[in-house]
């Protein structure tokens, strides 16, 4: 009962932050909303015993991305540019979608049902062994490192070249400006030295010409 | 750079400690909730919190941009060669059972070691993703 009320009270607050994000045009309020948004939803996991699950969302999804987000807040402006069309059809998309995905959550075993399907494949012989023939009491770690390990080692890989991408594409960019920055230095040395007015407006023109030669 | 004292010393105060809780997240994932990705996150705000308080270079002087990309590599490595020695020892890819040939002590130092390779590559992707998003316009500022 009042795991009942608590669930309520968060989804509630869910969809209190979601609205609030949707109205604001603000985008600094937009990302601490985010975060405050995936606070929730980690409270949401702890509430049904998912205190993995919870840890990742309150880690990463509140944490990281929040911190990310604001890092890459300095690439645009702080305010969402406001839309004038209001696209009716674009509505009845979104709306049709969320009927019809609600028409299928009708479908889905209740919560916690014992007999739903996902919990008669191997979810008992994880639960059955992992304590009594591994030895590692937390079914999650085994199931993710162990019984699961190649799709880990897949996940692993996929951050890595996450990572390594964002790498290619930024780093690659500061090189390059890097590089004009010197020939700026080395043409200012040889031509004129005091031309500080325009120094401010250049960088902007130089990457300009440095993305669209690339 | 922040010259606010408070925020400097938060930062040095709160540093070590969120390390120490990140590898307890990290070593105790077979007992406890935790594991590597969710420790990864946990020691790289750290690294991340020090760079916002002390500024980017500051950061790049605890961890260079070369030793992050090489950590980057060195966890999946870590992770991909337990593989390959299980399968050395006459197992399956990644059967921690035959690192020792018991399951008990196999499967805890298979986890461990693989949880080991996730951490250090989640910890050095999200310095990375990091300093390029800020290190980006830092130089474009210049």
């Amino acid at each position: 009962m009042v795991s009942l009320v608590i669930d309520i009270f968060l989804l509630a607050l869910l969809v209190l932050i979601a609205v609030m994000v949707v109205r604001t045009g603000r985008l600094y309020a937009v990302i601490v909303m985010s975060g405050a948004y995936s606070l929730t939803s980690a409270a949401i996991f702890v509430n049904l015993d998912a205190v993995d699950v919870a840890f990742t969302e309150a880690a990463v999804g509140a944490g990281i991305s929040t911190v990310l987000f604001l890092a890459a807040m300095a690439y645009i402006p702080a305010d969402e540019k406001p839309s004038q069309n209001r696209n009716f059809l674009a509505g009845v998309i979104c709306i049709g979608a969320g009927a019809l995905l609600l028409l299928a959550v009708m479908d889905l075993p209740s919560l916690g049902d014992a007999m739903a399907p996902v919990h008669q494949h191997v979810a008992p012989r994880y639960l059955a062994e992992s304590g009594s023939a591994l030895h590692i009491p937390n079914v999650v770690t085994t199931v993710l490192a162990s019984y699961r390990g190649f799709d880990t080692l897949g996940e692993t890989i996929v951050v890595f070249t996450a990572g390594l991408g964002v790498l290619m594409l930024l780093a690659g960019a500061t090189r390059t400006n890097r590089v004009k920055a010197d020939n700026r230095k080395t043409a200012a040395k040889t031509a004129k030295p005091k031309t500080n007015k325009p120094k401010t407006a250049k960088p902007k023109s130089a990457t300009k010409t440095a993305r669209t030669k690339a | 750079m922040n010259q606010n004292p408070v925020f400097r010393v938060v930062a040095k105060i709160l540093f070590a400690p969120i390390i120490m809780f990140g590898l307890y997240v990290q070593f105790h994932g077979d007992f406890g909730p935790g594991g590597g990705f969710q420790a990864g996150v946990i020691i790289a705000a750290a690294f991340i919190l020090h760079a916002l308080v002390f500024g980017l270079q500051a950061g790049r002087q605890i961890i260079s941009a070369r030793v992050n990309l090489w950590m980057m590599v060195l966890g999946v490595t870590i992770y991909g060669a337990v593989g390959i020695v299980s399968m050395a020892k006459g197992g399956l890819f990644l059967d921690y059972t035959a690192l020792t040939g018991s399951v008990g002590s196999g499967q805890h130092i298979g986890i461990l070691v693989v949880e080991f390779g996730v951490g250090l590559t989640v910890t050095s992707v999200m310095l990375a993703l990091f300093h390029a998003f800020a290190g980006f316009v830092e130089d474009r500022d210049k």
